[in-house]
């Protein structure tokens, strides 16, 4: 498969970010750097996204994790900030245990990876990345109605539970 | 081997995911457990678009993929209100002062 070599670019420009900005989000000594450095990584997969011709994919993971679940997670730490000297996680006990669970998993991942033959895949050029909006709005209301329609009704629900759940002892 | 192949992508996913795993079992805050869940979601994601993408399908992986997004956004939701409730009960915010339950 060719790429130009700007792609190629762009793509390690990207999963530099990515993954540097996720090991200083794991590492980060203070939780409010570590979630905005999360935006980074979104960011960075967005980029991967967008690399990959998945358009629509992109500007969703912009909307919904930086929009949603970054505002949520910078409320959460605001909302728990009252007991500053725990917002340090100034010496992680479990460093070493940590770093060999994480390493371990990646070793496990890379050797798959690396050791798999992957068959039937697309030889030569891969079809040129097209929007995909259309057919995902296609796509969404026949092949995969169903699930749509449950993942309606799952948010609906949470929508009601975390409500609930946040008022917390309110209504006995 | 010119060319961005499969591989770049799933490495990079290893990376991510393994990353995840890192920040889970390294944080003790709680939200930042939260963080750590969220980076291997992403990296789950990251493989499900690049295997949609080398097959020659744009619109499965991405399907799928969206149903993820709309899950972690879910699932934070829930988790965050949990987190707050427990914080509330618990007076702390660090997974090791969770102890109630046990024994």
């Amino acid at each position: 498969m060719e790429t130009g070599i700007g792609i190629q670019l762009a793509f390690f420009a990207f999963a530099a970010l990515t993954v540097g900005s996720a090991l200083f989000a794991a590492t980060a000594k203070s939780i409010v750097h570590a979630a905005f450095s999360l935006m980074a990584t979104f960011f960075g997969v967005a980029g991967i996204y967008a690399i990959l011709g998945s358009d629509f994919l992109a500007v969703t993971q912009v909307l919904v994790y930086v929009g949603g679940i970054l505002i949520l997670i910078v409320f959460g730490v605001l909302l728990t900030d009252r007991v500053p000297h725990e917002y340090k996680v100034a010496k992680p006990r479990n460093y070493l245990p940590a770093m060999i669970a994480a390493g371990l998993v990646f070793v496990a991942l890379a050797g798959a990876v690396m050791s798999a033959k992957w068959p039937k895949l697309v030889k030569g050029e891969l079809p040129a990345a097209t929007t995909t909006v259309e057919a995902i709005g296609r796509s969404l209301l026949t092949d995969y109605l169903i699930p749509f329609e449950f993942a309606s009704i799952l948010l609906l629900v949470v929508l009601v539970g975390a409500a609930r759940l946040a008022r917390g002892g309110a209504r006995k | 081997m010119t060319g961005l192949t499969i591989n770049h992508y799933l490495m990079l996913s290893a990376m991510l995911f393994a990353t995840g795993v890192l920040a889970v079992t390294l944080r003790r805050n709680a939200i930042g457990v939260l963080i750590g869940i969220e980076l291997m979601l992403n990296a789950a994601n990251i493989n499900l678009v690049a295997f949609s993408r080398h097959l020659g399908n744009h619109v499965d992986g991405a399907v799928y993929a969206i149903f993820v997004v709309m899950l972690a956004a879910a699932e934070a939701a829930v988790a965050i209100a949990i987190v707050l409730n427990v914080f509330h009960h618990a007076a702390s915010i660090s997974v090791d002062d969770y102890t109630e339950m046990k024994n």
